[in-house]
């Protein structure tokens, strides 16, 4: 495993050496200390790697992933794994506002609570919360799944597109042509998927109400103008 | 006797003119606001309302077709490991693929890269056509963040975090329904028909604190090697080029009024923003007085459209200037040999702006296979770069009828206004004076 200190070793130094590892290397085992809520920790990682990092992070950890594993063993600042193409980021703390924003693909798990604008915009990444989430979540969310398993804040969905949300506890408000929709089987089945893989086991999907687009904003239409 | 009494001859309203009465009786019938592409037409002072000075006893000029007058611009110094150096300093501003064709993404490709400069992606992402033809390709970061991927951010030479634009400052975009063809709605990850709203801000970062770390970010995922730009439209200069440089911009972009769009409100076009003449000298004064002045480079855009307001844009103080608009002109965007079809679709060559219905005849602005077709990469991609040509020829005219050896040695004392506005805004002298609104003086 190789060790890296971020106090004493310049983010630059770890993020190069991140970058030079591709499909296939030797080093597949990585360990971040001392990251001290550092910016951009782990980021534009393209290479089938584990990374842990023992530690806050500030802004975009493990952002823009791309095939690796990284886990935050400490809470994250806004926006981790923005833009993550695939491979995973799990916080084991809470995380910030913008958490997995236009993420494109992989697997963003949550452990706490995320703040404001959980998955905005996504394009196609999971993204699984163990608690609760804060207000405007999934605003414009394109593409994806977004599980939580506390409570949702004001606006939830607001714009959304084709991305699925899955909300356990309450929702305070919906957004702008968000609506509950029907758990059927098939929606049964993908959740209980993204349980497994974050590795959720002590909830059943029964437990679960489904949330997505009304399709009514899809087009414009003057008469819809009051929605917005 | 009778009296005849002189009829008066009718009058209308300069208030309630024709085309605002149009626009009222367009409304009424609708229930919607005016879409429409392009930038604004109104009238604005511009660098029409500035004239050069030339050389006489005080100055020498330089032979015209004998000394050297350099073009060359280099942008991206201050902290990017590669910056670009282009021949010449007219550049070609961002354009989706999506509100054009992919032929004439292709043809900008081709003409800039002919012309030695840069091209520019847009909102929806990067094509493999338009990256392969274009020498150096300037990628631009959306709030949209449509097709974004760290692949192609890494394949870019430049990266343009774009905040604002000329036409539509606090604005986002909309790509109607019937331009999204399969390959757009897959670069969007949206499904086929929609219409496809980009949004007016970022969506994980919002002011210049979180975007020093947002840049921090992408120059680590790009090995600290790509010039990164700011793009704003032309609403506070002063402080958004203050602020732009303390985000960390290697380059500002900076968009008037009279930049295109693919597709906005009328009403946004013609009234929010301002001309970017009125925006140069308060941006090259922001940039001053941090001490920056040509540490940060500025590329000015909205409303150039020949060698005589490149040669104004950098004698102002800009380092290089965008075409949009323009260059669309010169692959043949509102051709008047088109003058039938632009009449079947209820308007005249020259005035064509639906750019959002996708039914451009020339091929340009539309994803409609048919007419995409109608538009030739290798001949258009030629003609953009002949009149990048002619561009770049005109402001070495003017640069060396003024007695400068490189267009950026042009300098405001070059200058003088044909209208006090524009003398104001400028910060130039009343032609006939040395009279500068705001700056004291008046005598001779």
């Amino acid at each position: 495993m190789r060790t890296i200190d971020l106090a004493v070793t310049p983010l630059r130094e770890l993020n190069s050496e991140l970058h030079r590892q591709s499909d296939g290397t030797n080093e597949a085992e990585w360990e971040i200390l001392n990251p001290r809520g550092q910016h951009a920790v782990a980021v534009g990682v393209d290479a089938p790697i584990k990374v842990a990092v023992r530690g806050p992070v500030g802004y975009y950890g493990g952002g823009m992933n791309k095939k690796a594993t990284i886990t935050i063993h400490g809470s994250a600042g806004p926006g981790v794994a923005e833009n993550m193409m695939s491979g995973s980021v799990v916080v084991k703390g809470d995380a910030s506002q913008y958490a997995g924003a236009t993420g494109r693909g992989g697997l963003l798990v949550i452990e706490g609570n995320a703040a404001s604008r959980c998955g905005i915009s996504m394009k196609g990444i999971d993204i699984v919360v163990r608690g609760n989430i804060g207000h405007m979540s999934a605003f414009m969310a394109q593409s994806g799944h977004l599980v939580v398993l506390g409570d949702a804040g004001d606006a939830l969905g607001d714009s959304i597109y084709e991305a699925k949300l899955f909300v356990r506890g309450s929702v305070k408000s919906l957004g702008a042509d968000c609506i509950e929709k029907e758990m059927r089987p098939e929606h049964h089945a993908q959740l209980a998927t993204l349980l497994d893989k974050a590795g959720i086991k002590d909830v059943k999907t029964s437990e679960f109400k489904r949330y997505g687009s009304a399709r009514k904003l899809y087009n414009f239409n003057i008469d819809n103008a009051d929605a917005y | 006797m009778s009296y005849h009494n002189p009829p008066t001859t009718p009058r209308k309203s300069a208030t309630l003119d024709d085309y605002t009465m149009s626009e009222i009786r367009r409304a009424a019938a609708t229930g919607i606001y005016d879409i429409r592409g392009g930038g604004a037409k109104r009238k604005v002072p511009h660098f029409d309302d500035l004239l050069f000075l030339g050389a006489s006893m005080s100055r020498y000029p330089l032979e015209g077709y004998r000394e050297k007058c350099g073009t060359s611009v280099v942008l991206g110094t201050r902290f990017a490991k590669k910056p670009i150096e282009l021949k010449t300093p007219i550049t070609i501003a961002g354009m989706s693929f999506g509100s054009l064709s992919a032929q004439a993404k292709e043809a900008l490709g081709r003409g800039a890269t002919i012309a030695g400069t840069s091209t520019t992606t847009g909102d929806g992402g990067m094509t493999p056509e338009e990256r392969g033809q274009s020498k150096t390709l300037v990628y631009q970061y959306l709030p949209s963040r449509y097709g974004m991927n760290p692949d192609d951010l890494r394949k870019a030479d430049c990266i343009e975090v774009v905040v604002g634009q000329g036409a539509k400052p606090g604005g986002g975009g909309m790509l109607l329904g019937q331009k999204i063809s399969d390959r757009v709605a897959e670069m969007r990850t949206l499904p086929k028909g929609i219409d496809q709203r980009s949004a007016c801000r970022h969506p994980d970062w919002t002011g210049p604190d979180d975007l020093e770390i947002k840049i921090l970010e992408l120059r680590e995922i790009t090995n600290w090697e790509k010039p990164i730009y700011i793009k704003i439209g032309g609403a506070r200069p002063y402080y958004d080029v203050a602020l732009s440089v303390k985000a960390g911009a290697d380059v500002i972009v900076l968009d008037g009024m009279q930049g295109g769009t693919a597709a906005t409100q009328e009403v946004f076009i013609e009234h929010v923003g301002q001309p970017i003449l009125a925006c140069i000298r308060t941006a090259v004064q922001a940039l001053q007085d941090l001490g920056m002045h040509r540490k940060v480079q500025l590329i000015v855009s909205g409303g150039i459209r020949n060698g005589a307001d490149v040669a104004k844009a950098l004698a102002l103080g800009a380092d290089a200037v965008a075409i949009g608009s323009a260059a669309l002109v010169a692959l043949g965007d509102n051709d008047p040999a088109l003058e039938e079809e632009y009449n079947k679709l209820g308007t005249t060559a020259g005035a064509y702006d639906d750019w959002h219905e996708g039914r451009d005849p020339a091929g340009i602005t539309t994803q409609d296979p048919e007419l995409a077709m109608r538009l030739d990469p290798v001949r258009a991609g030629r003609r953009l770069a002949n009149y990048l040509k002619v561009m770049t020829l005109e402001v070495q005219t003017i640069a060396r009828a003024c007695g400068h050896n490189h267009v950026h040695n042009l300098e405001p004392e070059d200058l003088c206004a044909l209208t006090i506005e524009a003398a104001a805004m400028a910060r130039v002298p009343l032609a006939g004076t040395n009279w500068i609104p705001g700056f004291g003086g008046g005598g001779f």
